[in-house]
Formats: structure tokens, C-alpha cells, sequence
């Protein structure tokens, strides 16, 4: 009796065990095979912009370039170096960086502010603020659009950076208030009590106090900023033209407006180019990008 | 004059009534602790005296100076925190010395009064640390030391030790009793719990919906509780209020209870008013722990009760009696034993009674 249990029981074990192995080898199986469908079209972009016309137009999307070839990526970043009508990325890609660095921290600065009254400094219908400012999270893009291109005529600084710069904001203060709203609302209000009887105000309680514990959200938010405003086409393309157009727009001029051959590796070196900042954002400050964004639910 | 002094306090959030005319007076160096359920309204009692929450009538003095619109860093106050409430960003120096700086104190005075009060509350090896990396009692000294650096008027403390755990408080406790008796500030104390309340306090104001009920010394509270409110709130477990009727006949006064035919004779009593009391419906309190088993007073009436229901705790065992329908809870040490549904003969102290009114609930 004795032995026939513990035979069953050995059975039992191997049977789990044997289970177990086959799901988490279907396990890999799995991921192994999304981590190839999502790197795939990254795989075409680079070899594809390592190849010459002549190698894409002979070979097949997936063949392996003959060489490393950087000509299409000087020629995406610099241009030909003729005259008219040669458009490369380096001035947008500079425009760009003018636009997104004061656009993500005044959107950013305001957002703070604005999540830091909402929380601390509580006043009566605050919460409909609050719920003004989230619509302004599901307004789309395109309707705002002309009602802003005359405020922008009326201000005089239509067609320029400083336009862009103030569209972005405007538009990214909804998003970083919530960001910061709820960040802040897990902050004990009884800091703030401790800081007033200490005798800080209101202006040294949000920098010497709350600013400096909020990294985290900061983080999230500068990354959401800077994806949002440095990715955006619609606001580029409608508001700006010519010299003051930012990368993404100038990236499809580029794409889009060659008369002669399609190139396609200028083109892939160009799509690159053109992500590489958002890449490198994300990769510097990606790790704290989820700690900040559940650190909310967690009591500070 | 009184250190603190609080008249005709109300105030208001929208339509909730929060605190409903309020007055308070506190002596130099006593030790006011509000004590109530949560929700009574003291945490905001204290946050106006601190100057954190605005009034809609009545004043705060502090030393007869009106402080109802003076800015809480003003105020000469302190406050600790449930939470500690450390800047999580700053060490423990920047932490303690935040508040003078703000004040613009000279830099040796700052470094004096750091190093003075560090000592003191033997944090001087932590100054460095940031409060992320010290443990629950040592953030409780730091609060308590920013709080101190300031050298206060009055220390508002808002139940400081509702987040450590039970031994821990029970240390910190010992060590705000302390250090109260060395620097012999006014304090005033919030807290839920009825122990800390009785230890700490020179004085205990109990307060129930927004309403003082009592403001005396931990003796008579424990004593002569002024309403059922108050007996029912302190004391664990709390009085028995048995319901009854007094009996005045020929310079003999006795309370029976319902349903009950034996007379309590409570000639010992002090009454605040010894008129129209035949006839009259009372509560009858006694609290668990003057219930005896042996009779050790003269005074003892011993009366003859069934057990319900046992309770061991250890070092003493509660048991539920039936008085003709109603529960009487007796306290007993766990060595004596008590069988259950058997007639057993108590004994009730009579000099430790309190008479309620059944309809007003006050003490009579």
C-alpha cells in the first residue's frame, strides 16, 4: 500500500515536471518569436540604409549589405551638396532641438506648478479645474488647430520656433498636471503643514520640498514630453514651412518630394536620424520610467 | 495668564459642523491631551491652534496675545507629526535646523541649538542621515527635535505615535513623558488611544462630535466620567451601564435594576444634586475591575450572577455576566476560577460608582 502511493506519487511528480518544462519552453518559443516580429522592421531600416541603390535594387529586403556603406547616412544628414532643391535633416534636426528643450520644460515647470496647487494648496472648485484641465487630455490635435493658428497670427509668431515652442506647451500642461496631480496627491499634506510652521512659503515649499523629491515623475514626464513634441507632425507641418519646420516635417519633405529615383537607404538613414534622439532619451532615463510611473500607488 | 486660552471656537467645513463653541484654557508647563474617536474634530482643533486651518468663530490666545490670524510660523508653536513629516529630501541637520533658518537666526546660535537639542535626544550620530535611512523611532526623535530647535511656546503634537509599532510606542511614550518633565513646555497632545491619553496628560479633554464632553485630570476621568459618553470611552473594557431605577425612601436611597428586585443601597454616593430622586431612571455604572470575587470592603454588596462567557487574556480574564437580561463585565486575575452558568457571589465596590441620568446621560 505504502509503496503503491509513493509510485504514484513519483509519477505525479514527473508528470509536473514535464509540464512545466514544455510551457516554459513555449514560453521562449513565444517571446522569442515577438522580440524577431517587432525587431524586423528595425533589421530592414539599418541594412537597408547600409546598402547601395544597386545592392537594394538587385537583392531582397532581408540580404545582408556587402559593406559597411555610411554614403546614404552623410547624404541624409548633409545634403549633396548642390544648391536648390537639396534638402537634408542637420538644420531641422537643430530646429527641432531649439523647439522640444524649452517646449518640454516650460510644459514640464507649469505641469509641477499646476499638480502642486491642485494637491497642496486645495481651494474651492479645484476639482473642477482639475477636470477642465483633463479634457484638454482628449482633445484631438486637429481641433485646436485653427483656433491656434490665429492665436498664433494674432501673437506674430506664427511660422516660427517660439510658436512651436508655445503650441507644445500649451498642449502638454493637461498631461503634465495629471502626471504631477498624482504624483503629488501620495505626498503627505502634512509635509507642507511642517514646512509652513517652519515658516516656508509658498514658492520655497515647492522648490526646497516637493521639487526635489519628485525625480521620478520629472523623469516620466520628460520622456512622455519629449516623445510627444519631438515625434509630432501635425503641429510641425501646420504652423511652421520653409526654414523654421521641425525634423519630422522636413523628413517628409525629404521622403516625400524627390523627383528623380526613390532612394530608399537615404531614406531608411534619414527615418533613423530622425528617431535616434527619442531612442537615446528612453534609454538613459527608461529605468526610471516605470519606477515613476507605478511609484504613484506606492506611499512615499 | 494662560499660556493658551481658546473661546467660543466653531468652524465649519461647508455644512459640516466641525467644532461647535469651544472652550479651553491651558496652564504653563501642563500637558492637554484631546482625546476622542476619529472623526471628533480634534486633529482640527489642533491644526487651528497651529494656525493651519482658518476659524469661522471664536479666538485662540497664546499668552493672552489673539493669534486667530497669525501666521502659523508666528504662532511660537511646534508641531509633531503622525507621519514624522521629515523633508525626505534634506538630511537630519537640514531637516532640524530648516525652521531657524527660515527665521533668519544667526549661524551660531543655529549651531548651538543643533547641537544642543541632538545631544539631548541622542541623535547627534544621525545628523548626516537622511530620513530615508533611519529607523521609525529615530524619525520620531528627529521630528520631535525640529519641533524642539525652535524653542516653542507650545508643542502640538498630532498623534505621533500611531505609526510605530506597539512596543516601540510604548518606549516613545515613556520618553515624551520625559521629556516634558525636564523642559516643563505646554503641550497638547492628540491621540485615539485612551492609554497614551492617561499616561501623558496632566489634563484630558474628551471630545465627541465636536464637543468637549469632559476636560479634567486622567483621575477623575477614570473616576467620575460627566456622562455615558465619557464612561463608555474610557476604561478597557468599558464601565457597565446597567439601567434602573433609584429608590428614595426615608433617607435610604437604592437603585434597582429592570427586572431586578434586590436594592443596591448607594447611601455613599455623591450626588451633584440630591433632589427628585425617587423613581428616577439611571444608568448605573461600575467598572469591570470593581467587580470583586472576594469581598474586601465593608462597604461590598454582594450580589449572586450567572457567567455567560470567559475570556482569558493572561495575566487576567474578563467574564460576561447576566444582571436579568443585561451584560456586566467583570474583571478578575486568570487564577481564580469561575465556572460558567453556575451561580457565583460578586461583590461590587460601592464607593466607586458613577450614576447617569438615562435621559440626559449626564452624571448625577
Amino acid at each position: 500500500m505504502q509503496d503503491k502511493l509513493q509510485a504514484s506519487y513519483k509519477q505525479l511528480e514527473m508528470k509536473s515536471k514535464y509540464t512545466n518544462m514544455f510551457l516554459r519552453w513555449f514560453l521562449y518559443f513565444a517571446l522569442i518569436l515577438f522580440a524577431l516580429y517587432f525587431i524586423f522592421p528595425l533589421y530592414v531600416m539599418v541594412v537597408t540604409s547600409l546598402k547601395t541603390m544597386e545592392e537594394i535594387r538587385q537583392g531582397t529586403l532581408l540580404t545582408w549589405p556587402s559593406g559597411l556603406n555610411f554614403d546614404s547616412w552623410a547624404v541624409a544628414w548633409g545634403g549633396r551638396g548642390y544648391g536648390a532643391g537639396d534638402t537634408f535633416l542637420r538644420p531641422y534636426f537643430w530646429n527641432s532641438f531649439k523647439m522640444v528643450i524649452p517646449a518640454v520644460f516650460f510644459s514640464t515647470f507649469i505641469g509641477a506648478m499646476t499638480g502642486y496647487v491642485l494637491t497642496k494648496w486645495r481651494f474651492k472648485g479645484d476639482q473642477w479645474v482639475f477636470l477642465f484641465l483633463l479634457f484638454g487630455c482628449f482633445i484631438p490635435f486637429q481641433a485646436i488647430l485653427l483656433p491656434m493658428a490665429r492665436t498664433l497670427g494674432v501673437l506674430g509668431i506664427s511660422n516660427s520656433i517660439i510658436g512651436l515652442v508655445l503650441v507644445h506647451t500649451v498642449y502638454g500642461i493637461p498631461f503634465t498636471t495629471l502626471f504631477f496631480r498624482n504624483y503629488y496627491i501620495s505626498v503627505p499634506t502634512e509635509l507642507v503643514k511642517a514646512a509652513r510652521i517652519d515658516g516656508a512659503g509658498f514658492f520655497k515649499i515647492f522648490f526646497k520640498i516637493l521639487l526635489p523629491i519628485s525625480a521620478p515623475i520629472i523623469v516620466v514626464t520628460v520622456i512622455w514630453q519629449f516623445t510627444q513634441i519631438w515625434n509630432d507632425f501635425l503641429f510641425g507641418s501646420t504652423f511652421s514651412f520653409g526654414k523654421a519646420a521641425p525634423i519630422q516635417v522636413a523628413l517628409n519633405n525629404m521622403v516625400l518630394s524627390s523627383t528623380s529615383v526613390k532612394e530608399y537607404n537615404v531614406d531608411m538613414a534619414s527615418a533613423i536620424i530622425a528617431g535616434i534622439p527619442t531612442l537615446i532619451v528612453y534609454v538613459l532615463a527608461g529605468k526610471y520610467f516605470i519606477r515613476g510611473l507605478t511609484s504613484g500607488a506606492v506611499k512615499g | 495668564m494662560k499660556t493658551l486660552r481658546i473661546e467660543e471656537l466653531s468652524k465649519n467645513f461647508g455644512s459640516t459642523e466641525v467644532l461647535r463653541k469651544i472652550n479651553l484654557e491651558i496652564d504653563e508647563g501642563n500637558f492637554l491631551v484631546l482625546l476622542g474617536p476619529s472623526g471628533c474634530g480634534k486633529s482640527t482643533l489642533l491644526n487651528i491652534i497651529a494656525g493651519l486651518e482658518t476659524i469661522n468663530e471664536g479666538n485662540v490666545h497664546i499668552d493672552d496675545y489673539n493669534v486667530s490670524k497669525v501666521e502659523p510660523k508666528d504662532r511660537n508653536i511646534a508641531m509633531v507629526f503622525q507621519s514624522y513629516a521629515l523633508y525626505p529630501s534634506m538630511n537630519v541637520r537640514e531637516n532640524m535646523i530648516f525652521g531657524l533658518k527660515q527665521a533668519k537666526v544667526s549661524k551660531e546660535k543655529i549651531e548651538e541649538q543643533l547641537e544642543k537639542v541632538s545631544r539631548f535626544l541622542q541623535v547627534d550620530a544621525l545628523l548626516e542621515r537622511k530620513p530615508s535611512q533611519l529607523s521609525g523611532g529615530q524619525r520620531q526623535r528627529v521630528a520631535i527635535g525640529r519641533a524642539l530647535v525652535r524653542e516653542p511656546r507650545i508643542f502640538l503634537f498630532d498623534e505621533p505615535l500611531s505609526n510605530l509599532d506597539a512596543k516601540l510606542r510604548v518606549e516613545m511614550r515613556r520618553e515624551i513623558k520625559k521629556l516634558h518633565q525636564q523642559l516643563k513646555t505646554t503641550v497638547v497632545y492628540v491621540t485615539h488611544d485612551q492609554t497614551e491619553a492617561m499616561s501623558l496628560g496632566t489634563n484630558i479633554a474628551i471630545m465627541n462630535h465636536g464637543v468637549i464632553q469632559q476636560n479634567d485630570t486622567p483621575e477623575n476621568i477614570y473616576n467620575k466620567p460627566s456622562n455615558t459618553f465619557v464612561a463608555d470611552f474610557i476604561g478597557s473594557p468599558s464601565m457597565n451601564l446597567i439601567k434602573g431605577n433609584l429608590k428614595e425612601s426615608s433617607n435610604k436611597i437604592s437603585f434597582i435594576a429592570n427586572g431586578s428586585n434586590v436594592e443596591i443601597p448607594i447611601n455613599g454616593y455623591n450626588f451633584n444634586e440630591k433632589s427628585n430622586l425617587n423613581n428616577k431612571e439611571v444608568f448605573f455604572g461600575i467598572r469591570p475591575e470593581h467587580i470583586f470575587f472576594k469581598k474586601s470592603n465593608e462597604s461590598d454588596f454582594e450580589i449572586t450572577l450567572k457567567a455567560d462567557l470567559s475570556e482569558y487574556i493572561g495575566h487576567e480574564q474578563i467574564m460576561t455576566f447576566n444582571y436579568e437580561n443585561q451584560e456586566v463585565l467583570a474583571k478578575f486575575p486568570s487564577t481564580i476560577k469561575i465556572e460558567l452558568e453556575k451561580n457565583t457571589n460578586l461583590f461590587f465596590d460601592l464607593t466607586q460608582i458613577s450614576l447617569f441620568d438615562a435621559k440626559t446621560e449626564e452624571r448625577i
